[in-house]
């Protein structure tokens, strides 16, 4: 359990203070960190999705910007019709809807295609994964009714009783506070029976199929749930950005999102956000310094991938053993 | 008399190799059945199909007088089948303990179960520590598979199988790599397993075949070229001139 946790106290205070010093920021007038925070939260629940496969799945997908952007459509697109008539009686609870399509759609394109990406493993696995992902991407910049490949504003925040998005606290709270969930829904899940069969699956395959299990039925499962939480990240990110385009879904978003697992620890329940938070300040540091910054940054990815195999999770963790 | 699993003309081809030719085999229920041959004879070639992980050129085999020839490994895991591997195969990354719980969890229904922790599943983890007593590592329960050595390896695999509760079990060279000591104690051990569920035992060392089985074939170039009790086979001119003549 402590293993698995990424690491005790060192990751409870970074969640604390993750919590804490953006507001601080906020209400000190530097309300540009509190958006950065937000969306390093954002993108913290989707390598958490992503890890829930990549980490404990063993599952090397190289796809998951697309849910993370479909996710983003699923509330950019009613909205775009909303704003033209339709809708109406959904108005001010619609919020529900949108982040319920969201879910719904990403879970589904994870149904379809992890259907068929499961059917192969190692380099395959990773190519068709990109190659589906690639897919959405060039659909969506065909649409020209949504934008193209300019995107698309979106002019209304989803809307729920009682809160609003368009509050920067108020979103960063929900925000944080569905990573807070969702990495306690993943806590669960991989230290139970399903998820000692996904690990299992992921350590012998061979054995796992040999004791009984189909283990193409759960890790379809496994990636169904992966989609959903991407998805769900997505329509966060809409609505943070106000903002939709195809770029959401690039190739490289995806590698952005395993550089995030990898670098902060797969198959640990803190690594993901742990590796949110180096993405982010890395890459303000390196787009500070040139418009050229990914080619340090996937040289970065290789070095990281290369020489600390647990990513930050076990540094962390072999500094607080001693 | 009827038997467990019947094995009916079974081919299996690799390119121009013949590993398995024309292969007949008939197990009794509760019977400890040894296959000997010399290396490459096809013995674990044998195992891949009767446990589904590798499809025959031609042949079928019955298990409980039904065709499973076509049936996908883990199907065949449910019907009662359990196999072990020449080369350890376990969760290397998991305790002793998760290995064999997992293996109990298998029989348990289905594991879509997401939230109650597979730790807290109380019949899960006491039924492998009742296995793990009984191949001999309770005390090491704890510990992470990767950290146990090779004979304890070669137990667990043991263990992994029994907790599958199969009617057929089959050892692909359980004493593969052991000490004198350590065979000795897997060789009290299938002793103690014998008469509950039929064996189909794989196995380079004489002594424990001849220790062990009930009755023996000779498996030469993939084909049986003799089955009959030890006392048969240690007899057999046909066995002596192939195999048992050469060490
Ligand atoms: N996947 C494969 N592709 C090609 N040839 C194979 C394959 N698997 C096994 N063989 C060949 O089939 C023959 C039988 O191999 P098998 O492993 O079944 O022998 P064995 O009796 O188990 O030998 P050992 O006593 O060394 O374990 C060998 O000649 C082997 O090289
Ligand atoms: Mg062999």
């Amino acid at each position: 359990m402590r293993n698995i946790l990424g690491k005790g106290l060192s990751s409870w205070g970074m969640m604390v203070l993750l919590l804490i010093v953006p507001l601080i920021f906020y209400y000190t007038g530097n309300a540009f960190y509190l958006d950065l925070a937000t969306r390093l939260v954002i993108l913290a629940i989707a390598a958490v999705g992503l890890n829930f496969v990549l980490g404990f799945g063993g599952l090397i997908s190289f796809g998951h910007a697309a849910f993370l952007g479909l996710g983003a459509y699923a509330v950019g697109i009613p909205a775009y019709h909303e704003i033209y008539g339709g809708w109406d009686a959904l108005a001010s609870t619609n919020g529900f809807f949108h982040f319920g399509l969201a879910i719904g759609v990403g879970a589904l394109f994870a149904l379809v295609t992890g259907a068929i990406s499961l059917k192969v493993k190692g380099v395959h696995f990773i190519m068709i994964t990109m190659a589906f992902a690639q897919m959405i991407y060039y659909l969506v910049m065909s649409i020209e009714e949504y934008g193209g490949d300019d995107g698309l504003v979106i002019d209304m925040r989803s809307e729920f009783p009682l809160i609003s998005l368009d509050d920067p606290i108020q979103f960063f709270l929900i925000a944080f506070a569905s990573l807070a969930l969702i990495m306690w829904l993943v806590h669960r899940m991989v230290n139970s029976r399903f998820g000692m069969v996904l690990r299992g699956s992921k350590g012998n395959e061979s054995r796992m199929i040999s004791i009984g299990y189909p283990t193409y039925r759960y890790r379809l499962v496994a990636y169904v749930i992966s989609g959903a939480i991407c998805g769900y990240a997505g329509a966060l990110l809409g609505n943070f950005t106000a903002f939709i385009s195809p770029e959401m879904m690039d190739w490289s978003r995806s590698g952005n999102l395993m550089f995030m697992v990898i670098l902060g620890g797969v198959a640990t329940i803190f690594g993901p956000v742990w590796g949110a938070i180096a993405f982010i300040v890395l890459e303000e540091i390196l787009s500070g310094f040139t418009v050229y910054w990914h080619l340090p940054f996937g040289l970065m990815l290789v070095l990281v991938v290369m020489f600390s195999r647990g990513g930050i999770s076990s540094l962390l963790r072999g500094k607080e053993d001693k | 008399m009827s038997a467990i699993l019947q094995v009916q003309n079974l081919v299996k081809q690799y390119g121009g190799l013949t590993a398995t030719d024309d292969l007949n085999l008939e197990l009794i229920p509760g019977e400890l059945h040894a296959i000997i041959g010399p290396n490459g004879a096809g013995k674990t070639t044998l195992v891949s199909q009767l446990s589904g992980f590798v499809t025959p050129t031609s042949g079928k085999i019955l298990y409980k007088g039904k065709d499973i020839t076509h049936q996908p490994p883990h199907t065949r895991a449910h019907m009662g089948i359990a196999r072990t591997y020449q080369i350890t195969s376990l969760i290397l990354d998991m305790t002793v303990q998760e290995n064999i719980a997992l293996a109990l969890q298998a029989r348990d229904g289905h594991s879509f179960r997401f939230f109650k922790p597979a730790r807290s599943v109380k019949r899960l983890q006491d039924g492998a520590m009742e296995i793990l007593e009984k191949v001999g590592l309770a005390e090491k329960a704890q510990m992470k598979t990767s950290e146990l050595s090779h004979g304890e390896h070669r137990n667990m695999e043991l263990g992994v199988a029994l907790a599958a509760h199969a009617d057929l079990l089959l050892l692909d060279e359980p004493m593969a790599g052991l000490g004198p000591d350590e065979t000795g104690k897997m060789i009290e051990l299938l002793t103690s397993l014998k008469g509950d569920r039929t064996i189909l035992l794989i196995e380079h060392d004489m002594d424990a075949v001849f220790a062990l089985a009930d009755r023996i074939s000779v498996l030469v170039y993939g084909h049986v070229i003799a089955t009959g009790t030890p006392s048969d086979i240690r007899n057999n001119e046909k066995v002596q001139h192939a195999y048992l003549g050469e060490e």
